[in-house]
C-alpha cells in the first residue's frame, strides 16, 4: 500500500460495465514526510475519502479485491483514511547489506 | 522480497474491514548497501516488527495477504520477517 | 489507473486469437491538467474511445477484470471516457 493525498476527481459517463457506480479520485502519492512524489493516479475509493484527505491506497489486482464479491476493474483503490502517522527515519546508516 | 527498514506507523480508523486489527507500518525498501531504494510503502505487519527494525518486505499480493491469513483482500504489502543478518560474501 | 490520451491505433492481423475483434489503441499518459507525459502504452479499448479523447486506463492483471477482457492477454484496458477532471489546487 502507499500513502497519498486526494487532489481531485474524474467524471466519466461512458465506462466499462465493471466500473459502473465507482467514484474516481485523483491521488497524489506522498512520502512519509508528506511531500508530493511521482505522478498522480486515478483510484477507485472504498472509504468515501474527500478532497485534501491523507489516505493509503492498494495497487495491482489486490485493489479490486476491496470490492469482492463485485468484480471491479481497478488497479488502485483507496482502502483507508489516515488519522495519524508517526515517522522516525534515521539518517543513512549504511547497514542494509551486511551485519 | 526486499530488505527494508521500518520507519513509522500509521493509524487509520476508517479502513477496509480486512485491515482491522492489523498493524500498519511505514517501510522504506533498502539497497544492499543500506541506502534507500525507491518509495516507502505501507505494509501490514505479520511478525510484530517495530520502528527501526530491518525487515523482509513482500510487495506481491498473495504473499502479503496470506501472511496475515486474509485471503483475497486488498493487501499487497507485508512485513514477513525480521532480518538478523545478511551475508553477501558467501553468495 | 491513469489518465491518457488516445494518439493512435495498432493494426495486427496475426495476433493471439484471444485478441480477435479487440480494438488496440496507442495511449500517451497525461497529467490531470492535460499535458502529455513520457512513454506510451498499447491498450485494449472496452468503451469505444476515439482519436484524441481523454480516457481512463487500468493496467496489470486488473485489466482482465474489465468486461470483455476476462481470460484474454490484456495488460492494459481502456475502461472509461473522461467527461471532466476537477482538481483541488491548494496553492
Amino acid at each position: 500500500m502507499y500513502l497519498g493525498r486526494v487532489v481531485g476527481r474524474v467524471w466519466a459517463t461512458v465506462k466499462n460495465a465493471n466500473l459502473t457506480g465507482q467514484r474516481l479520485l485523483i491521488v497524489q502519492p506522498v512520502t512519509p514526510e508528506l511531500k508530493d512524489k511521482g505522478r498522480p493516479i486515478i483510484c477507485t475509493d472504498w472509504t468515501g475519502a474527500g478532497a485534501g484527505e491523507l489516505i493509503y491506497w492498494t495497487r495491482a489486482r489486490e485493489a479490486s479485491f476491496a470490492f469482492l464479491p463485485d468484480e471491479v476493474v481497478t488497479d488502485a483503490t483507496i482502502v483507508g483514511i489516515v488519522d495519524a502517522i508517526r515517522v522516525k527515519r534515521e539518517a543513512h546508516r549504511g547497514d542494509g547489506g551486511s551485519g | 522480497m526486499l530488505i527494508a527498514r521500518v520507519i513509522g506507523e500509521l493509524v487509520a480508523t476508517r479502513k477496509h474491514p480486512s485491515h482491522e486489527g492489523l498493524k500498519l507500518l511505514l517501510v522504506q525498501p533498502l539497497d544492499l548497501d543500506g541506502s534507500e531504494r525507491g518509495d516507502a510503502v505501507v505494509a501490514v505487519d505479520a511478525v510484530q516488527a517495530g520502528i527501526g527494525d530491518r525487515v523482509l518486505l513482500t510487495t506481491e499480493g498473495y504473499s502479503a495477504f496470506s501472511s496475515v491469513g486474509r485471503l483475497m483482500t486488498p493487501i499487497e504489502a507485508a512485513v514477513i520477517g525480521i532480518v538478523d543478518e545478511v551475508d553477501l560474501s558467501s553468495a | 489507473m491513469i489518465l491518457a490520451r488516445v494518439v493512435g491505433t495498432v493494426v495486427a492481423t496475426r495476433k493471439d486469437p484471444r485478441l480477435e475483434g479487440k480494438k488496440l489503441l496507442v495511449l500517451k499518459p497525461i497529467s490531470p491538467d492535460g499535458k502529455e507525459e513520457a512513454g506510451y502504452v498499447v491498450a485494449v479499448d472496452t468503451v469505444g474511445a476515439g482519436f484524441r479523447e481523454t480516457v481512463i486506463a487500468v493496467s496489470g492483471s486488473s485489466a482482465r477484470m474489465a468486461e470483455g477482457c476476462r481470460d484474454r492477454p490484456v495488460d492494459t484496458a481502456i475502461v472509461g471516457i473522461v467527461d471532466t477532471v476537477s482538481l483541488d489546487r491548494r496553492e
